[in-house]
């Protein structure tokens, strides 16, 4: 396990409300306004409780045959014509990109937007070694110019307002820092990046799906530039996590459903490309990366993880994150996908992010393929606590608490001698750091005069005496 | 929602039962009208109600953190204080969901099955096991938002959740439309979190209150005087919120409307 020290989401949070008036309020708005079209959308299709039920089913049956259907997939892909590469950890990626593109002369790139490769830090390894990346995708090229990974999966630079990307463009590609009308942004951008696609050696995609029955992966975009980046350049390499196998093609009847509606409520994105071997000419590498992954597989709390399809609904519907902004989670993956993915990579370093949930639930009822993602944030609060990575006040009050919970002698004893600010107090709040955190921005309740089992003893005290045993 | 056919107590319900009320800690050190409310409504339906006086907590602080460990003697205690009852209730969502979901760690004997299955929550107690139709004695003429807290929607299936589809329910807003005079107020997001979440209100101060002040004013935007909710917890963080704001909402029980009193 890694030694990097502990992200603090809540500090970091806490950063993101206070800096002004502007950007937490928005980004609430946009992701709630988006959740609002996830709900219409769903509910304009009768059967969308049973297709999430079909989609967790075919994930977790090709989960638990991943094996074979990866050398399915592998077998047909390869009869296609593609190169098929496999990666252990994300060195092993990084080193299989670079080495095609060395192979093939190439020292400028153009990539649509991959989680997997942000996951494995392709960007900076193939840059230090002198490689230039492009992003070409509106909101990562955002993140990219901004030196910044993206906060959210589906809308990478979210947490900036117009403004911000005027002031960053006018910075970075030379534009008036006060047009910031969006068409505008788009379109210099694009004037910005369309020459990249020409002189690019090599167009890097991710996948959404893979087939094994087939040996196709399905590219799921909006923008549409993944179709030009694997259309323009001569070489196509495409990074693909193992778990995104499906069987069959008709299966992605189910997972196009969902995704798009999912992710943004819309019935569809706008692009869905299905690859299949090379295009006429041209030559295509898939590097299909386990990078952890089979480890989590063999998590027994937690390998339900590895059906995500990545639709970030969960995030958007957190009330955490929309407060917090993805960045906050100091990790690839942030909200409650992140809270539950990241740990696996490095437990001791994302310890904190368990807690930074309310556990309200509403992420696991909006997940397409029903990951139990509440119940795996408790569970990995549980894994925290038995590896001592609770905070310190929280084991030692807790250590207290819970004796005296259990003694209830003792426990009526501390509520009667119950000091002046405790008897201002819930008491169970008193076992965190201190008070001040419930009264920055709260007022404390005020404790009864009369407990209600004070009151229970005077006015009902007959009944009181079967169940009393002293 | 698994978790609510597991809890269905598979005793049914018979007038003679004894009714264990349990009482969670903040309650009975804060809010013991609520208490109060929950006792005496259950007698107004002539149940045999008994309130074991050794009960301290259930648990919760400890285990919602993951400390299982520490949890652990809080909740043995309390299916020692319960186990000879044939239907537990407690006017606390999370509290209930906290015995009904989460004492899985415990060995799971049968009383330890025995209390878990017949815990109920009061709003599903009255709606789901009594069957109740009216409350003659209650009449609320204000304007009220309901807060179904996340774990009674989420955990225990008292309302649909928006983000599952299929026909809408809510058992406290079927209760409280049999309250003369009282209306529900409609809000603009009736089941986003209000982030009280336990030891998370003041592990994560920032974002929780942000998320009870945007509550709060969704609340007054939509004219309510009263915010009625089946989990005083939640009300607690919410009342503390709109308080330093200077928020004119009075935050009640869904007991004390349904018993008309204590306020
Ligand atoms: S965990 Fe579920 S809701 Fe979240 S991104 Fe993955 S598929 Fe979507």
């Amino acid at each position: 396990m890694g030694s990097a020290k502990q992200v603090d989401p809540a500090v970091a949070a806490e950063q993101f409300i206070i800096r002004d008036k502007v950007h937490e309020p928005m980004h609430d708005r946009f992701l709630w306004a988006v959740m609002q079209r996830r709900d219409r959308e769903a509910a304009a299709i009768p059967e969308w409780e049973e297709l999430r039920e079909i989609a967790s089913q075919i994930k977790e049956h090709t989960l638990t045959h991943l094996d074979r259907y990866l050398e399915e997939f592998e077998a047909n892909a390869t009869r296609r014509g593609a190169h098929v590469h496999w990666a252990v950890d994300a060195a092993g990626h990084n080193e299989a990109v670079h080495s095609i593109l060395r192979d093939h002369g190439v020292t400028e790139l153009i990539k649509s937007k991959s989680m997997l490769q942000e996951e494995c830090g392709m960007t900076p390894y193939l840059e230090h070694r002198g490689v230039k990346v492009t992003e070409s995708d509106l909101g990562e090229r955002i993140q990219q110019l901004d030196h910044q990974p993206p906060s959210h999966i589906v809308f990478p630079a979210i947490h900036k307002t117009r403004q911000d990307v005027a002031q960053l463009f006018a910075r970075t590609i030379g534009t008036d820092p006060n047009h910031d009308d969006p068409h505008f942004l788009t379109e210099e951008m694009r004037n910005n990046a369309r020459p990249r696609f020409l002189a690019a050696g090599a167009g890097m995609t991710g996948g959404n799906f893979a087939i094994a029955e087939t040996g196709t992966f399905v590219v799921c975009t909006n923008e549409g530039n993944a179709d030009i980046g694997a259309a323009v350049p001569p070489l196509h390499i495409a990074s693909i996590g193992i778990e995104k196998m499906i069987p069959r093609v008709e299966d992605m009847g189910v997972f196009l459903r969902l995704l798009a509606r999912s992710a943004e409520g819309a019935p569809l994105t706008q692009y869905s490309s299905h690859f299949t071997g090379p295009r006429k000419g041209g030559e295509l590498h898939i590097v299909l990366v386990d990078n952890g992954r089979s480890r989590r597989l063999g998590m027994l709390d937690f390998w339900h993880s590895l059906k995500c399809i990545r639709c970030g609904a969960c995030m958007n519907t957190c009330p955490v994150y929309r407060r917090s902004g993805g960045l906050a989670y100091g990790a690839t993956y942030s909200g409650p996908i992140g809270v539950i993915l990241d740990p696996t990579f490095d437990e001791f370093k994302y310890s904190e992010l368990p807690f930074h949930s309310s556990l309200c639930g509403s992420c696991s009822d909006v997940c397409p393929v029903k990951i139990d993602i509440s119940d795996q944030i408790l569970k990995w609060r549980r894994v925290m606590a038995q590896k001592g990575y609770l905070p310190f006040a929280k084991r030692v009050s807790f250590a207290v608490a819970g004796h005296v919970f259990g003694h209830p002698e003792e426990y009526h004893a501390v509520e009667k001698i119950a000091e002046p600010a405790v008897a201002h107090a819930p008491h169970f709040l008193l076992y965190n750091r201190s008070l001040n955190p419930w009264t920055r921005d709260r007022e404390l309740p005020q404790l009864a005069r009369q407990t209600f089992r004070e009151w229970y003893l005077a006015n009902r005290s007959t009944h009181a005496k079967p169940e009393h045993r002293s | 929602m698994a978790t609510q056919t597991e809890a269905t107590n598979p005793v049914p319900f018979s007038q003679g039962m004894k009714i264990g009320l349990f009482i969670p800690c903040y309650i009975d050190l804060i809010y013991p009208e609520v208490g109060i409310a929950t006792l005496e409504l259950l007698e107004r339906f002539g149940l045999d109600v008994g309130f074991p006086l050794d009960q301290t907590c259930c648990g919760q602080p400890m285990s919602n953190s993951g400390d299982e460990v520490n949890a652990a003697a809080a909740e043995r205690l309390f299916i020692e204080n319960f186990k000879t009852y044939d239907y537990i209730v407690g006017p606390a969502g999370s509290c209930v969901k906290q015995v009904r979901c989460h004492f899985d760690k415990l060995e799971q004997t049968e009383d330890v099955r025995h209390v878990r299955q017949g815990t109920y929550e009061l709003v599903e107690f009255l709606h789901d096991i009594l069957k109740v139709d009216s409350f003659p004695w209650a009449e609320f003429q204000h304007p009220v938002a309901l807060h179904n807290s996340c774990s009674s929607i989420r955990g225990l299936g008292i309302a649909k959740p928006s983000e599952i589809m299929g026909p809408a329910f809510d058992k406290t807003a079927d209760l409280l439309s049999k309250v003369k005079g009282l209306v529900l107020v409609p809000v603009d997001r009736p089941d986003d979190c209000c982030g009280f979440g336990g030891t998370f209100c003041v592990t994560d101060e920032a974002v929780s209150a942000r998320m009870g002040l945007d509550k709060a004013h969704d609340h007054i935007r939509h004219g309510a005087e009263y915010v009625v909710s089946p989990d005083m917890s939640c009300l607690m963080h919410q009342q503390g919120i709109a308080r330093r704001a200077g928020l004119d909402l009075k935050y009640i029980h869904v007991a004390q409307v349904l018993n008309g009193g204590p306020f």
